[in-house]
């Protein structure tokens, strides 16, 4: 008997594993004349709607939503709708590379807007790079996501930019001769901030005088900021995300340390003054674009956005919608709605008005654009300067 | 010279003929798949892999390990650093990779086998759920130190791993590791295996050097791991530590839990149906706008093991069936 019910199960599995097969061949077809290609334009989104960092993949979805809407309602692009299919993948590298595989192949994408992150970008990028298919990444600020290839976009600065965005606001407005580190060992982009950070402070004269490091996750920092106190800095640069920059923030705070905090793009959620309370007042974060910044087109994508899902959008969503946007302005001034086309238009793409500031790609692909110094001020983050790239 | 008496040429002649087999399918498979489809089965078959070799350590030898991403991804970096650090990848004659890759694959597999006696000597010596912990910690360990060391990339990854990985790679190393498990259960190391799961003491009393078996199979397993490792990271051509955290031991361990812990074609044939499965509910996704994926995935697993606690197969094989029957006698 027992036999039987093991055979029976073996042939089941065996069956299962043979119908699947061709389950995901048969989504091609159905995939594909679900597409009218005569009235609408596919684009591919790849994010982390699910995972550690779920609110980046959802803020960031939510812009390129917006930026859809209001491209479909002004009458499309050539006559033709816009329609995005989000693909998530967890916060996995592997499964990134996965769904933009489907996105090109199954659902044939002329053009892919993601990641957020760089890491999963890095996967993302040769496999849109081989298939010629032009990618826009929001948010990745990895300098080696471009390095790709020709057909890999970026509309943010770069983590050397935003490393010395800091390093400069820090000599020159602070006038802070020593500044100590405190990164996220776990994280590339962390690291990223900091070594650029460690290269311009040095290099306008600084000296950092010591070098801490943590894990994202922790939650005891008390260690390396006693170590930090005994040097006495006199601001302290901490590139890491929103959770842990909290927490750092009010045990140095109960430690006795005066000196501000110095952040990057990492820091930009409402979460952080909730976790860090009174201990970030005055401490400093650079960032793609801010809610106070009083000029038309950004109070517009504010109250539209508003008006959507309710709440201030974050820089992330900023992101997304100037990723969409671009990728329109390029589909709109491109020859045909060729894959190569596009890519050239993108590549082209200059003086672009985009929420985040104005966009100008350069030869690396890269956006040359000014990044913001935001202050923690009674519970938000209000204006402080604008840092221009040299 | 009878061939079917002498068992080693045999399995020389088999494993030259499976490898022929697998290359050959290779050179018609991507011509049938899309590049989506094609994806998944070559993750299904590094999952082959690295099931067929955890089993041998959890299934046949009894000994729990949580740490199998571990060994995954030492092979994996150590491959993908020679690779991709080391030699000028550009400059290698193209008649001379695969001769390359089957080296750094190789040495992939022997840096984790080592890593495995290391943390398999004095970690072995523990009994269950001891191990399970030890071994959940060393995989961190590696992750973690990898993490750390900048000239693999760190936390920012190892990106422009040169694409080598083909079907007929990762179906070939599958293949060697199915036939080494087998070759090792008619052999008396497998039958020392054995005695280890079922009972450890007995197999003291009778003069079996637990400890010596267990590590050797742990080495075993370690080397396969890492192997699978290096085709995943020439395959993905980036590796992030991330990859590598304790859910993708789990994963494995859910796919030889699932298909029985012991069997050999269990371990195939569910790594084959979780890959396959995890890509069908894909669309899923599409419909609803959520990612409803993983709740189904894991509510199907639950299932699974309420109706069938021994998995698909308990611990029997192909060869305990009907017409492949006739192949059992071959092992002994």
């Amino acid at each position: 008997m027992k036999f039987h019910s093991s055979f029976f199960t073996s042939v089941l599995l065996a069956a299962g594993t043979l119908v699947l097969a061709p389950g995901c061949n048969k989504s091609t077809q159905t995939g594909s004349t679900a597409t009218d290609p005569a009235n609408e334009i596919v684009i591919g989104e790849v994010g982390s709607l699910t995972g550690n960092e779920a609110t980046f993949g959802t803020s960031t979805r939510d812009g390129i939503r917006l930026a859809i809407e209001q491209i479909n309602q002004s009458g499309g692009i050539q006559n033709k709708k816009l329609r995005v299919v989000t693909m998530d993948n967890q916060g996995k590298p592997e499964e990134a590379a996965t769904a933009v595989t489907k996105l090109i192949t199954q659902d044939r994408v002329i053009a892919i807007l993601g990641e957020v992150a760089s890491s999963r970008s890095l996967a993302m990028a040769p496999i849109a790079q081989t298939n010629k298919v032009p990618m826009v990444t929001p948010s990745s600020t990895n300098p080696k996501v471009t390095q790709v290839g020709d057909y890999i976009f970026r509309v943010c600065f770069i983590d050397p930019f935003q490393g010395s965005v800091m390093a400069k606001f820090a000599h020159g407005t602070l006038k802070v001769k020593k500044a100590a580190i405190l990164r996220d060992v776990k994280n590339d982009y962390s690291v990223g901030l900091a070594n650029f950070f460690t290269e311009t402070f040095k290099k306008l004269g600084g000296e950092v005088v010591v070098d801490q490091s943590y894990s994202a996750g922790d939650v005891d920092f008390k260690s390396q900021l006693t170590s930090i106190k005994t040097k006495e800095p006199e601001a302290i640069f901490v590139p890491g995300y929103y959770t842990e920059v909290g927490l750092i923030a009010r045990q140095a705070r109960e430690l006795g340390i005066k000196a501000p905090l110095l952040g990057g793009d990492g820091w930009d959620s409402a979460k952080l003054t909730e976790i860090g309370g009174k201990a970030l007042e005055g401490s400093y974060f650079s960032n793609h674009y801010s809610p106070d910044d009083t000029s038309e087109h950004v109070q517009k994508f504010i109250a539209a956005y508003k008006a959507k899902f309710g709440g201030v959008p974050d820089g992330l969503a900023a992101m997304g919608y100037d990723a969409a946007m671009v990728l329109a302005d390029a589909m709109k001034r491109a020859k045909t709605l060729e894959k190569d086309d596009i890519r050239e238009a993108l590549a082209n793409t200059k003086d672009f008005q985009g929420v985040t500031g104005r966009i100008t790609i350069d030869h690396d692909r890269n956006a040359v654009k000014p990044a913001v110094v935001l202050e923690v001020k009674s519970g938000g983050f209000a204006y402080k300067e604008t840092i221009n790239p040299s | 010279m009878n061939w079917k008496n002498n068992s080693t040429l045999r399995a020389g002649v088999v494993m030259i003929l499976g490898i022929l087999f697998f290359f050959g399918l290779g050179a018609i498979i991507p011509t049938l798949f899309n590049a989506y489809v094609f994806t998944i089965v070559m993750y299904a078959g590094i999952n082959v892999t690295a099931a067929v070799s955890l089993n041998l350590v959890t299934g046949i030898t009894g000994q729990f390990s949580m740490g199998h991403a571990g060994f995954m991804s030492v092979g994996a970096y150590a491959a993908a650093f020679l690779t991709t650090v080391i030699l000028p990848t550009a400059e290698i004659p193209p008649a001379l990779v695969p001769l390359v890759f089957a080296g750094s694959l190789f040495f992939g597999g022997i840096v984790a086998a080592i890593l495995g006696l290391v943390v398999g000597l004095p970690s072995l010596r523990l009994r269950g759920d001891y191990l399970a912990i030890v071994t959940l910690g060393f995989g961190e360990i590696i992750r973690v130190v990898i993490l750390n060391v900048e000239t693999i990339g760190g936390a920012r990854g190892l990106p422009g791993i040169p694409q080598w990985t083909s079907f007929g790679w990762v179906y070939s190393v599958a293949f060697l590791a199915v036939l080494t498990v087998r070759r090792l259960l008619a052999s008396s190391h497998g039958r020392a295996f054995l005695a280890v799961r079922e009972d450890e003491i007995a197999a003291e009393a009778m003069g079996v050097n637990t400890t010596r078996y267990k590590v050797l199979a742990f080495i075993i397993g370690a080397f396969f791991a890492g192997v699978s490792g290096g085709l995943f990271g020439h395959f993905l051509t980036y590796l992030n530590p991330a990859t590598f955290d304790f859910n993708r031991s789990f994963e494995i361990i859910i796919m030889i839990v699932l298909g029985g812990l012991g069997s050999t074609t269990g371990a195939v044939a569910a790594a084959l149906f979780l890959t396959f499965l995890r890509e069908a509910l894909r669309p899923l996704q599409e419909i609803t706008q959520l990612d409803f994926r993983m709740i189904i995935y894991s509510g199907l697993l639950i299932v699974l093991m309420l109706t069938r606690p021994n998995g698909f197969l308990g611990t029997k094989e192909l060869t305990d069936f009907g017409f492949f029957r006739r192949f059992k006698g071959l092992r002994q």
